[in-house]
């Protein structure tokens, strides 16, 4: 490793509406070096990549670029200045192919007249787009058509696009994030490679062990300040979680222990071929039984046929002894099934519409005097729920798209509340909101449970799991491996059923 | 934290009426620019601001506005309606049809059709309409087509149903007591009030209670601003669509049986690009095609600014040909207005923040 860092920045700040995403932040990167950034959703890694590559502008601060200050006027100044950056859905065009990709903007043109009338020159730019994806090892040819390719062959052509810019600073956005193990061990390949050519190389990522496999030094954030940079030899995965959350992980979850009641949730054979087999399970009132498994093991699929979101092809669910039917997330609703989606931006909420809006859409029908909304007491209920669930947000009349992350979530739970539901079904309901909002999330979720509802919690996390669980059910490729009590849960224990596949049903 | 599953606190702060929401965002631009039109063109001729030139501007945005409101609801839920002209035909036809002397079924035997029948007659338009509007519906929520082409192909299906069904001709021969529906003015102080444009405020009424008072208002703006999302929290999309489209259907519907009361003939090519007229009075009163987003009072406020650019050009001694530029280039001008009005939006307060849609 040399001395002088290829890229650095001293004191950057930037600011959205209503959050600060970078506060005072000094980082740098030095020639032949892998960084990895750390920090939990919203702590404004991405504000920082985006800023180093020229899309964000910064509100104070200072870049310099092997030792001279610069400043970044748009993604293609950086990149042409050796900055490339690779995001997480990728920069390309999908009905192109890959050569045009490669070199969207800079065609090599045909000699003589065909350069006077812009004629590209097929040949050599399929010629030099193979060289360059000769250097990354992919396994395409440059005339195929992007969208024909799969994800960890799309990554190896952004790769390929940033050398043929020869840039020496080279970020990834959650490169690993769609990628299965092999095609993960390929890029981390690459990446070593490129190491040796001396680029640096920063990478953004969520899974903590990879990061200690590929990076020689450990950045992390946390609400858009930096806590700390430190080489990878010298922590551990404790240590980075401790850096990340700022806290103990004890002080975050706050499971109490409630009554547990009757069943009011019971799920007999319940199956969508292909994504969800045979899913059995019950919930009693009271209860937290987590969804544990891995990304694709089928978990919101069950969760979407739980709330009529997709039509299932058999299985039958009981509520409280009844069984209502279910075809529609109206018909959910009606049995008293509430459903809080992962993904809030797209699914959750409506980002355009008010607070109070978005807070009444399940419930107005209730509060209506011939055929009129009941206006007054729509606007109490709705800022009842506010109060209770202590949601910042100036007015209900604010757009919830101008709200972060944990209000929009509370937003979201305010609604389902209102229907006063006996199921609550949250699929990743902590995911990108920030740890203080987290710690309230989990607070209301044992406080809902001890008010008798019966709630199923998706998680990825296994801390969250493990310590917000009654019992955890455990599925792997669409079918339900194991459901284990909570004094039995452990991260082996669950990671055993989660790759354990068909082949050994767990106990129910 | 208190309890969150408990009932709900009784009553303490009862919702009051705030007049700034009613003008909030949007509407005030536009009503600014419908007014600096009127004086523009108040000073430049003595010919504006009289009651009988009022009268007729009034007249002539009526059933682009009576179309508009059922628009607004198609836009805001993020789609689009383009037969809403060949329906307006459609439906005049229909209702002609019904009534002109001699060819009706109801004709007596000296040709002349009983007064009767025109209630008979007006709701048979006004169903045509809606029938048009529900298979726009349908074609959108059951074979999953986009609106802009299942309703360009009603386009299509509409007018060739209007000129077969007329062969062509113009149907003539209405009777008085129906062309007084077109015709008949009421007089409120000293200034008469063209019944269509009565009838378009009162279903302008209508259409902004259905659109902010109720629950089929609030699902309309839930399904514009994001259908998924609106689908999860216990929505039905189809529904709502085939009322939306339905409701267009049935205000398209009502344009017309107006207009062609207002001119005593059916003719085929009535109505013809109408659609556009509807679209823009829609987009110039601030409702966003991208859905989620519009009023009823921004349409309105929209279709008389098209109407007093019509009228008051004509009087200032423009020549009628140039008519369609000024419309295209108030219509650019009112977007790019709003626009900017946007980009403004959360950068300053205060005054630009007294023309933003929607409030920070």
């Amino acid at each position: 490793m040399q001395n002088q860092p290829i890229l650095q920045v001293r004191g950057i700040s930037k600011a959205f509406p209503g959050v600060q995403a970078l506060s005072d932040v000094d980082f740098e990167v030095y020639p032949g070096e892998v960084v990895a950034l750390l920090g939990e959703n919203g702590a404004g890694k991405s504000t920082l990549m985006k800023i180093l590559a020229g899309a964000y502008q910064k509100d104070s601060g200072r870049i310099y670029l092997n030792n001279q200050e610069i400043e970044f006027t748009s993604p293609h100044h950086a990149q042409t200045m050796g900055i490339s950056i690779i995001y997480q859905e990728f920069n390309l065009v999908p009905t192109q192919t890959v050569a045009a990709n490669i070199f969207t903007g800079r065609e090599p043109l045909h000699r003589g007249v065909g350069r006077l009338l812009k004629m590209v020159d097929k040949q050599e730019m399929e010629r030099a787009a193979q060289e360059m994806l000769n250097v990354v090892g992919a396994h395409v040819i440059p005339t195929d058509m992007i969208r024909s390719l799969p994800v960890a062959e799309r990554q190896l052509v952004e790769i390929a696009k940033a050398l043929s810019f020869d840039s020496r600073v080279i970020i990834m956005d959650e490169p690993t994030s769609a990628l299965g193990d092999e095609e993960t061990q390929n890029l981390f390949n690459i990446v070593r490679s490129l190491k040796n050519q001396g680029r640096a190389v920063i990478f953004i990522t969520h899974r903590l062990k990879e990061v200690f496999e590929i990076a020689d030094r450990i950045v992390v954030l946390r609400d858009g300040r930096l806590v700390g940079s430190v080489p990878a030899h010298e922590t551990s995965i404790d240590g980075l979680i401790s850096m990340m959350v700022g806290r103990s992980l004890d002080q975050m979850y706050q499971k109490e222990t409630s009554d547990i009641g009757d069943v009011v949730m019971r799920v007999q054979g319940l199956t969508r071929h292909g994504v969800v087999e045979d899913v059995s399970f019950e919930l009693r009132r009271g209860e937290i039984l987590g969804f544990a498994g891995l990304v694709g093991a089928g978990r919101t699929e069950t969760a979407r046929l739980l709330f009529g979101a997709d039509p299932k092809d058999g299985g039958e669910i009981w509520i409280d002894g009844k069984k209502p039917s279910i075809h529609s997330p109206e018909d959910a609703i009606r049995a008293g099934i509430s459903f809080v989606p992962e993904d809030r931006g797209n699914q959750g909420l409506i980002l355009l519409l008010s607070v109070l809006k978005n807070e009444v859409l399940p419930t107005m029908s209730h509060f209506t005097h011939y055929g009129l909304l009941d206006g007054a007491a729509l606007q109490q209920r709705a800022q009842d729920y506010v109060n209770r669930l202590n949601v910042r947000t100036p007015s209900l009349e604010q757009k919830v798209m101008f709200l972060s992350g944990g209000n929009q979530q509370k937003v979201v739970l305010a609604k389902w509340l209102m229907s006063n539901p006996k199921v609550l079904i949250l699929d990743e309901p902590t995911r990108g909101i920030d740890v203080g909002a987290k710690s309230e999330i989990y607070a209301l979720m044992s406080q809902l449970a001890r008010n008798g509802i019966g709630i199923i919690m998706i998680s990825s996390e296994l801390p969250e799991i493990l310590a917000m669980s009654d019992r955890v059910l455990v599925m792997c490729e669409g079918r339900v491996t194991g459901i284990i009590d909570r004094q039995e849960a452990t991260q082996e224990v669950i990671m055993a059923y989660a790759t354990r596949h068909a082949s050994a049903q767990g106990t129910a | 934290m208190s309890d969150i599953t408990a009932p709900p606190r009784p009553a303490n702060a009862p919702a009051r009426f705030h007049w700034r929401r009613i003008i909030r965002g949007q509407e005030v631009g536009i009503f600014l620019v419908l007014v600096g039109m009127i004086l523009f063109f108040s000073l430049s001729t003595d010919r504006f601001l009289t009651s009988i030139n009022l009268t007729n501007i009034m007249l002539n945005f009526s059933w682009t506005a009576i179309a508009a409101f059922g628009m607004t609801m198609v836009i805001i839920s993020a789609g689009i309606d383009l037969s809403v002209g060949s329906v307006m035909a459609l439906a005049g036809i229909a209702t002609a049809m019904l009534l002109a002397r001699d060819n009706s079924p109801f004709a007596g035997p000296d040709g002349s059709v009983p007064d009767a029948v025109i209630p008979l007659a007006v709701l048979a338009g006004l169903a045509v309409g809606a029938l048009c509007g529900l298979v726009n519906g349908l074609l959108i929520t059951l074979a999953r087509l986009p609106p802009f082409i299942a309703t360009l192909g009603m386009l299509q299906i509409a007018r060739g149903i209007v000129y077969g069904w007329s062969q062509g001709w113009p149907v003539q021969n209405l009777p008085g007591n129906f062309m007084v529906l077109g015709r008949q003015n009421i007089p409120v102080g000293s200034f008469n009030f063209p019944l269509p444009t009565v009838i378009m405020l009162v279903v302008g009424i209508i259409a902004w209670i259905f659109l902010t008072r109720t629950a089929w208002g609030y699902r309309i703006f839930a399904v514009g601003g994001n259908e998924q999302a609106a689908r999860l929290s216990g929505i039905s999309v189809m529904r709502t669509k085939l009322m939306i489209y339905t409701i267009s259907g049935l205000l398209g519907g009502a344009g017309g049986v107006l207009l062609t009361a207002r001119l005593g003939v059916a003719a085929p090519t009535a109505a013809q690009g109408y659609e556009l007229d509807v679209i823009a009075a829609v987009v110039v009163g601030g409702t966003s095609l991208s859905g989620g987003e519009g009023s009823i009072l921004g349409t309105l406020i929209g279709a008389a600014i098209m109407g007093v650019l019509r009228t008051g050009l004509n009087l200032i001694g423009v020549e009628a040909y140039w008519l369609p530029s000024a419309q295209g280039i108030i219509i650019i001008g009112a977007i790019t207005l709003d626009q900017w009005f946007r980009r403004r939006q959360g950068k300053s307060a205060g005054f630009a923040r007294l023309f933003s849609r929607g409030g920070r």
